[in-house]
């Protein structure tokens, strides 16, 4: 089976004044479609880089990457910007900690958000569908003010399925919520990886990990020995 | 949901701060929309009081140009004359069709307001200066019978004042002479309807004018060569030749510094409009580079992004003008008083024209600039990367 993505020898430096952070140093990884990934590690390891390179918002200084067959970087090459984000669109729904909702628009018009650049690409499933999944149906109308924490981290991720996505990059996707609602969003991250979509996750809740068919540990940039094959 | 909506849902996010960059565009709109609604009505205004004259040219007896351009247009004091014999001299001219003698007269009346002023009497013929003024319409009555009869004909605000109706008595103060208001004139948004109109036999005889003239109307034949007319004119004795043409540019110039002024104004509240979006835009986009950087990992290209935030300041732009044209048509007649109130001559009618190409026009320049006030913040928030922006926001 062809891997959906394709990581190899990934670097990436950040240089703070006199000090050098080796975010990623030199990852090789593959992930693929149906696939549940928890990538784990302390904080400043250089999870949420790896997952930014994977997911194609950051550039990696060395090594190579290739998404659904397209090589996006490497031999010093790097895809141009505007086919980059046609990528984006079609391949990669992002769920953030912080939910990033827009406050001015309703659950049912931040989901659709996505739609607004991408009119005339496939929609898979109305958004009425994917709200009634996640069980938002009867919030379609309200404001994100108006719901609880893990209904707007519900809605986040209606928002990223919206396109279609063939793989989901979620950032700590429990950190702000509880325990409870922590359960939900692992339900639903585990659903989406049984239908066929690429689940990468970076992650501190150990059991939101315990879910995942793959976790990777990151120290100083690199992959230790993963805990759970 | 397009680009549109969500560009109009993001500013009501700051309804405070949307409606005062709203507000300053207005306040510009409302002055430039005024200003060009002045400058057009004005110049419309003059062109129908000298229209409305019915002759194009106006013999005075020579003094200061300007005075007679006032007489012409509105009635002057210190009044000089000429002799009536120079009706013959212009009238053997073959460009003359036909000309109008006018005696003008003001009496100092002790009873008009808290200290008296002067009231002023325009003779004129009964027979040629009806003739020229084919637009005045009588509200009661009509012209007085002949040049010596003891008539007046009042224009609408002058009878207004006087409080005189066709029939009335009319008493000329100081010299104790009774007039009966032959008739009353409609409303003509000239400067005939605040006079005072006598048969020019009955001013002479009054006031011991005998043979004397303050004014010659001169209408000139289509297609006639008024240069030419002119130059002639000139050559006459002790008086000055005041042509259409002239009194069209003395006013205009008299009034063209004050517009210059006014629009150096209006452009610098324009600009500093502009400056308050540019600030305001620029302010909405960095509060959310976050959230910028989140549309743009969802696949919006930069060039989204630049709509987005241009659609933001357009419809900004757009309440504000639309605002500001609404308060200028509403404010118009308010202006307008104070128009005239410093204004050297103000001819008659609207100075004021709010219309359709007034608006438009307005529109277009706010919205031309506030579009390029907001291409900076635009071209800002397309070049967020995704990444550093959202790093940023945690």
């Amino acid at each position: 089976m062809t891997a959906l993505i394709s990581a190899r020898g990934l670097k990436k430096i950040y240089r703070r004044g006199a000090e050098t952070v080796r975010a990623a140093d030199g990852i090789s990884l593959d992930v693929n479609r149906g696939e549940l990934l928890a990538i784990t590690g302390p904080s400043g390891s250089g999870k949420t880089t790896l997952l930014n390179l994977l997911g194609c918002l950051d550039t990696p200084d060395e090594g190579s990457l290739s998404v659904a067959g397209t090589e996006i970087f490497g031999s010093g090459r790097k895809l141009a910007e505007g086919r980059l984000t046609l990528l984006r669109r079609r391949t990669f729904g992002y769920i953030f900690q912080q939910f990033h909702l827009v406050p001015t628009l309703t659950v049912l018009e931040n989901v659709l958000l996505p739609r607004v650049f991408y009119q005339n690409g496939p929609l898979r499933k109305s958004p009425g569908e994917i709200l009634k999944r996640l069980g938002l149906e009867h919030r379609a109308e309200h404001l994100p003010a108006q719901l609880s924490g893990g209904e707007m981290q519900r809605a986040a991720i209606a928002r990223a399925l919206i396109n279609g996505p063939e793989a989901v990059l979620a950032d700590e996707p429990t950190g702000n919520l509880d325990s409870t609602r922590a359960e939900e969003i692992k339900e639903i991250l585990s659903s989406l990886a049984a239908d066929g979509i690429a689940v990468i996750m970076v992650t501190h809740n150990p059991a939101l990990a315990g879910a995942a068919g793959r976790i990777i540990e990151i120290r100083d940039g690199r992959i230790t020995p993963s805990p759970k094959p | 949901m397009n680009i549109y909506s969500v560009a109009s849902k993001n500013l009501l996010r700051r309804k405070s701060r949307t409606a005062l960059t709203a507000g300053g565009i207005a306040l510009s709109t409302w002055a430039l929309a005024t200003l060009l609604g002045f400058s057009r009505g004005y110049e419309n205004a003059l062109n129908r009081d000298i229209d409305n004259m019915g002759f194009q040219v106006l013999l005075t007896a020579k003094g200061c140009p300007y005075e007679a351009a006032t007489l012409m247009l509105k009635g002057g004091t210190g009044l000089r004359y000429m002799k009536e014999d120079i009706v013959r001299s212009v009238a053997s001219n073959p460009e003359v069709e036909e000309t109008t003698p006018m005696l003008m007269q003001g009496v100092f009346d002790p009873d008009k307001g808290e200290n008296g002023a002067v009231a002023a009497y325009l003779g004129v013929d009964a027979l040629s200066f009806p003739r020229m003024k084919r637009y005045l319409e009588f509200k009661q009555g009509g012209w007085f019978r002949d040049n010596t009869a003891r008539e007046a004909v009042l224009g609408y605000e002058a009878a207004e004042l006087e409080q005189r109706e066709a029939g009335d008595k009319l008493l000329i103060p100081g010299i104790g002479a009774e007039m009966t208001v032959s008739g009353v004139l409609k409303r003509s948004g000239t400067q005939d309807d605040g006079t005072i109109f006598l048969p020019i036999g009955t001013v002479r005889e009054l006031f011991s004018r005998q043979g004397q003239l303050t004014a010659l109307g001169i209408k000139v034949r289509k297609g006639a060569d008024i240069d030419a007319l002119e130059n002639r004119l000139y050559d006459l004795p002790d008086v000055q030749v005041v042509s259409l043409a002239q009194v069209k540019t003395t006013i205009m110039g008299l009034v063209s510094g004050a517009k210059a002024v006014v629009l150096a104004l209006a452009l610098i509240a324009v600009i500093i409009a502009m400056s308050g979006v540019a600030n305001t835009v620029l302010m909405s986009v960095m509060e959310r580079f976050g959230e910028i950087g989140i549309i743009k990992s969802m696949g919006a290209l930069p060039s989204d992004i630049f709509k987005l935030v241009l659609a933001e300041t357009a419809a900004v732009c757009a309440l504000g003008g639309v605002s500001g044209l609404l308060l200028a048509a509403l404010t118009a007649r308010l202006s307008e008083t104070a128009a005239r109130h410093f204004l050297p001559y103000a001819p008659g009618g609207a100075l004021i024209i709010i219309d359709g190409r007034t608006a438009a026009a307005a529109l277009a320049v706010i919205l031309a600039g506030g579009l390029a006030s907001g291409l900076y913040p635009a071209w800002r928030a397309a070049r967020v990367r995704p990444v550093e922006a959202m790093r940023g926001e945690q």
